[in-house]
């Protein structure tokens, strides 16, 4: 469905990302782990146009493009069949929950209110927040205000689904909200790219992993064998530093 | 207070009101809704760095806030004719009071734009809305609320200002007190007068600014 090769991003002198390569499936749910400062939601910005990759090439259904010469034009046509969570939830501000589900339909596509308000609700439903429909971003919990960006990811449709780190900025007695929704999602089939910490939320939900370390991808494999026998030494470090953490 | 002075002023009240009514607030409505469109588009021109435009932009409001009003009034209605250009004196003062108050409201306007946090951009393009979307629905209506307080100052300050407009004979409410102290002598007593509506219509305004931000804070 969607493939990425040989993606190339610098900022200033630093690259970030050094080549690249991912492939998604329909229906895939992929974790992408790896240390701070690995690139990894670089290459989530970069698949969604917030950074300008300087090369590298997108094929997403079927359609070639070059992602260091992409027109305005495309990004935003080939937005429209993608969605994206952020970190801190960047909830429109101004607009209740149910607003911030319907503006992409009313705004962006043209949906009568109607019609778009009738969906928004069904996503709102859908991550248990119609009973706060009417609240602004401000009178929501952070897990709330994730669960209702994931609504407004939900409405328009997408194909797939990034998230970037969506439990980073979470109280931790909220995260499990968040990723019991994601996981619902995940059964239902939707395909999702999620960069994450959650090493447990990967292993149990994700069917692809990809450790990228230093703007490159290290290991990339199925999620049982990347946990049950990773393949390279230094994914095998970053796991036990992780999960002694865990027990600590 | 003697009887006389009590008849001068119960009778010059109505005769300074109306033309405040008549000129003053008309002058001032006008002006500002044109100012606040020029700082609409002076501002989103900065913000989104359009070459050319945003030094044209920086140029507009270099010179507009670095003259006097009065001189930039003096210019247009008393300058201009040089040149052929006559304008009549209520159009001139619309004209200058829009090109002054809308240079100030644009910096309050772009500052306030700067201060909506890059992340409402980005979600608005994720849910794949353009930049002129996002601009209109999320970003600008954010900024409106930050800069209401600072852009209320400047309507207050403008219902103040149009009394210089007196100097290229539009006859508002100052003018007109100026008339009648020609007549009668009595400065003190008629230019506190004048003040004291000017305070009136200012008043209102202050009342009006706290109503708005009431109705804006629905939203942090």
């Amino acid at each position: 469905m969607l493939t990425i090769q040989k993606i190339h991003k610098s900022f200033a002198n630093l690259e970030v990302l050094k080549g690249v390569d991912l492939s998604v499936d329909k229906g895939d749910v992929i974790a992408i782990l790896g240390p701070s400062g690995s690139g990894k939601t670089t290459l989530l910005r970069c698949m969604n146009f917030l950074e300008k990759a300087d090369a590298g090439t997108m094929i997403f259904d079927g359609e070639e493009i070059e992602l260091g010469h992409i027109k305005k034009k495309d990004i935003l046509r080939l937005r429209q069949k993608t969605a994206f969570v952020f970190q801190n939830y960047n909830l429109f501000r101004n607009k209740t929950a149910l607003g911030n589900v319907m503006e992409g339909l009313v705004v962006a596509r043209k949906m009568p209110k109607e019609k778009a308000g009738a969906i928004a609700m069904e996503m709102l439903e859908k991550v248990g927040m119609v009973e706060r429909k009417d609240h602004y971003p401000h009178q929501l919990s952070g897990g709330q205000q994730q669960r209702v960006a994931i609504a407004r990811a939900l409405a328009t449709n997408p194909e797939i689904i990034y998230f970037d780190e969506p439990t980073s900025a979470l109280d931790p007695e909220l995260i499990g909200e968040v990723l019991s929704v994601i996981r619902k999602l995940a059964e239902e089939g939707m395909t999702m790219i999620v960069v994450t910490h959650e090493i447990s939320f990967a292993r149990n939900v994700a069917n692809k992993v990809i450790f990228m370390e230093d703007g490159k991808v290290l290991e990339a494999s199925d999620a049982k064998s990347f946990f049950s026998n990773p393949k390279e030494e230094r994914t095998r470090t970053f796991l036990n530093t992780i999960l002694q953490e865990r027990d600590v | 207070m003697s009887e006389r002075l009590m008849h001068i002023l119960a009778d010059s009240f109505m005769k300074i009101l109306v033309p405040g009514l008549q000129m003053t607030i008309p002058l001032t409505v006008l002006s500002f809704a044109f100012a606040l469109v020029i700082a609409v588009v002076v501002a989103m021109i900065q913000f989104a760095n359009v070459p050319v435009l945003k030094q044209i932009a920086r140029i507009y409001i270099w010179i507009i806030r670095g003259t006097p009003l009065l001189v930039q009034l003096f210019v247009v209605f008393f300058g201009l004719p040089n040149l052929g250009v006559l304008i009549e004196p209520f159009p001139a003062a619309v004209i200058v009071f829009a090109l002054n108050t809308g240079a100030y409201d644009a910096e309050t306007i772009r500052a306030a734009l700067e201060s909506v946090p890059k992340g409402q951009l980005e979600a608005g393009y994720c849910v794949g809305m353009s930049y002129l979307q996002i601009m209109w629905h999320i970003i600008l209506p954010q900024a409106f609320r930050t800069a209401f307080p600072t852009l209320s100052n400047s309507l207050i300050a403008l219902v103040k200002d149009t009394s210089l407009a007196a100097n290229i004979t539009c006859v508002e409410m100052f003018m007109a007190t100026q008339r009648i102290v020609a007549r009668t002598y009595e400065a003190l007593a008629l230019y506190l007068e004048v003040a004291f509506i000017y305070l009136m219509f200012c008043t209102i305004l202050t009342w009006l600014q706290a109503y708005g931000e009431k109705k804006l804070n629905i939203y942090d």
